[in-house]
């Protein structure tokens, strides 16, 4: 346990690096405020496949392909891929890699998948177990709103609070040699659970989770908010950041100045009609690897706390009147 | 003046619903369950027929006005057909209306595919 | 992070604070001008069977039909899910939305098949209207067959 820190927390000895990140994205994220940030921006929401769930996958497929692009390796120097989405059994992912011939751990932890990822990614590569993994999360509106809520053409509205799951595939490649920002620690969340039912409020329901694994955050390293350039949460949206403030605030803490929510910078709310702002597992991998990675890689960013936030719940514990579980996971990530 | 009254009605009977969605965070499938089974009780009581017989289509339009009809054709049917009535009066009056349902949204099915959003 | 049932009391609390509300008025205005404006078109179709010679009871059957088969075109056109965000009720609850739920999965499920895609989903929403409906009516009609 000699990397072990505090309650939550690692340390890592060889701090793996980020060689690259790659974004791609549906019509309605390349229409918005990052629209000329992505990597590639899809015509249309079938991606030229004949159904949602195979434009997801296919999605992925060329998020994971991309970022490998990019780092300037081949697809079998990648030792590991790890990729999670939000359809069941996780098949968003699972046919994405299928394909790619390269050993995969399929990962479940809803909208904080990409965190879940880079945790092990940089556990594996640490650890000396890889020298390239590749860790990935998608998700598709359209696919998401069928599998779990209402069929797209049910006319109805979404409240305030509610979120759009946002479509597209973010994928990073940590090293263990190359040039980028670095990962030097991270701090695994618990299942948090405020006793929050409603599903039009996830933003809610996580903001609990988020404080929590920043407070441990802190504590594991005796460290402050004004350590950190930027705190970035997954997908609380307008909604869930508000809250997560308030609770540290409570505790202490004051991170307002430097926290931002990636699923309040990929939609122009008032334009877009997005409610509480974006969502799903490709919110924060997407707006990570499109808006904070290129800040880290040029140093306008050198120290940033990664914290991608997810509610765990489904339809059918929804339907039991079950509360939301909601987890985050922290990656300190420094330039 | 029948349409205003139709308008008025039907508008309200809509507001009602409205009111509930904002402010229990009822699903709308819900709503519509409590309202078709709500008409059926009142059109039962026979109350629903006079709300008809005054607002026309704004009373038969919305779904209360369904579960009315329900209600209305058991008691037709049981007044000439006797117990079995309590059975097939239901069924029989929304026949017209949940088969020709069927068949356009199957025939929609047949042309149309879900446009992205 | 405190989980005990006072601290969630107080978190439900600051939830309900943070949480914008919907402007109930402005949504209730519009399911009226909507659902009004529905039932209007109800109204002049019964007029027209009507002054074509129908009983009303057999008007009100063709105003149903004519309304779902709106309702479904307008589904398959993708137009009736932008209406429902505007008018919210105004257009669920009159029989078009009915429709809209049978024919918004029929759509959406045709890649799944014909028989448990289009033929099952079409009774996700409609499903429990249709059967509450009918264990409705049969507590109706028991009360007034022992009434009677």
């Amino acid at each position: 346990m000699r990397r072990h820190v505090g309650k939550q927390s690692i340390r890592f000895d060889l701090p793996p690096v980020i060689r690259a990140a790659a974004s791609v994205v549906g019509p309605k994220e390349g229409d918005g405020p990052l629209k000329d940030r992505f990597d590639r921006i899809m015509p249309d929401m079938l991606s030229g496949t004949n159904s949602w769930e195979k434009a997801e996958s296919a999605l992925a497929r060329q998020g994971i392909e991309l970022a490998v692009d990019k780092a300037g390796l081949s697809m079998p120097e990648i030792d590991y891929i790890l990729a999670g989405d939000l359809l069941n059994q996780s098949i968003g992912s699972t046919y994405a890699v299928r394909s790619l011939e390269r050993p995969f751990f399929g990962l479940f932890s809803a909208c904080s998948t990409i965190g879940e990822a880079m945790t092990l990614g940089c556990v594996l590569v640490d650890g000396e177990y890889a020298d390239n993994i590749a860790a990935a999360a998608s998700s598709h509106f359209c696919a998401a709103e069928k599998t779990f809520r209402n069929p797209l053409e049910l006319g109805g509205q979404r409240p305030l609070t509610s979120s759009w799951t946002v479509t597209g595939d973010g994928c990073v490649i940590i090293s263990s040699s190359g040039k980028g920002p670095r990962i030097t620690a991270a701090t695994t969340g618990k299942i948090i659970d405020m006793g929050i039912k409603d599903v039009n409020n996830m933003g809610a329901a996580m903001a609990p989770a988020a404080a929590d694994v920043l407070i441990h955050h802190f504590e594991d390293f005796n460290a402050q908010p004004s350590g950190y350039d930027a705190i970035v949460t997954g997908d609380l949206g307008s909604t869930g950041l508000k809250l997560l403030k308030t609770l540290m605030a409570e505790k202490g803490y004051d991170i307002g100045e430097n926290a931002f929510d990636c699923g309040v910078e990929i939609f122009d709310a008032k334009t877009q009609d997005t409610h509480a702002g974006g969502s799903g597992p490709a919110c924060s991998a997407v707006t990570f690897a499109s808006l904070f990675y290129p800040k880290l890689c040029e140093g306008r960013i050198k120290r940033l706390l990664f914290v991608p936030t997810g509610a765990l719940m489904n339809s059918t514990t929804a339907m039991q009147g079950e509360t939301m579980p909601s987890i985050a996971h922290a990656l300190r990530i420094e330039a | 003046m029948d349409y205003v009254k139709a308008f008025a009605v039907g508008g309200l009977i809509c507001v009602i619903g409205q009111i509930v969605l904002d402010k229990t965070k009822l699903t709308s499938a819900r709503i519509l369950v409590i309202f078709v089974v709500a008409g059926c009780v009142l059109g039962g009581l026979g109350v629903y027929e006079k709300l008809v017989e005054f607002a026309g289509a704004g009373a038969s339009v919305p779904l209360p006005g369904f579960g009315n009809l329900l209600a209305k054709g058991v008691k037709k049917e049981i007044d000439e057909n006797g117990f079995i009535g309590v059975l097939t009066g239901g069924f029989k009056s929304m026949a017209a209306g949940v088969a020709a349902a069927m068949l356009f949204s199957f025939l929609a099915s047949l042309i149309f595919t879900a446009k992205e959003k | 992070m405190d989980s005990s049932e006072l601290s969630k009391k107080k978190y439900k609390n600051l939830v309900d604070e943070a949480s914008p509300n919907s402007n109930v008025y402005r949504d209730c205005l519009k399911a009226f001008a909507v659902g009004g404006a529905i039932c209007c078109i109800g109204q002049a179709l019964n007029n027209l069977w009507v002054n074509l010679g129908a009983s009303m009871d057999e008007a009100g059957a063709y105003t149903a039909i004519a309304l779902v088969l709106s309702s479904v075109l307008l589904t398959g056109l993708g137009v009736y899910d932008k209406l429902g965000k505007h008018a919210g009720a105004g257009s669920f609850v009159p029989i078009t939305g009915f429709a809209n739920a049978m024919a918004a999965p029929a759509v959406e499920f045709k890649r799944e098949g014909f028989i448990m895609g289009v033929g099952a989903k079409m009774f996700t929403v409609a499903g429990p209207v249709i059967v509450y409906g009918t264990l409705a009516s049969i507590v109706v009609g028991l009360v007034y067959y022992i009434l009677k």
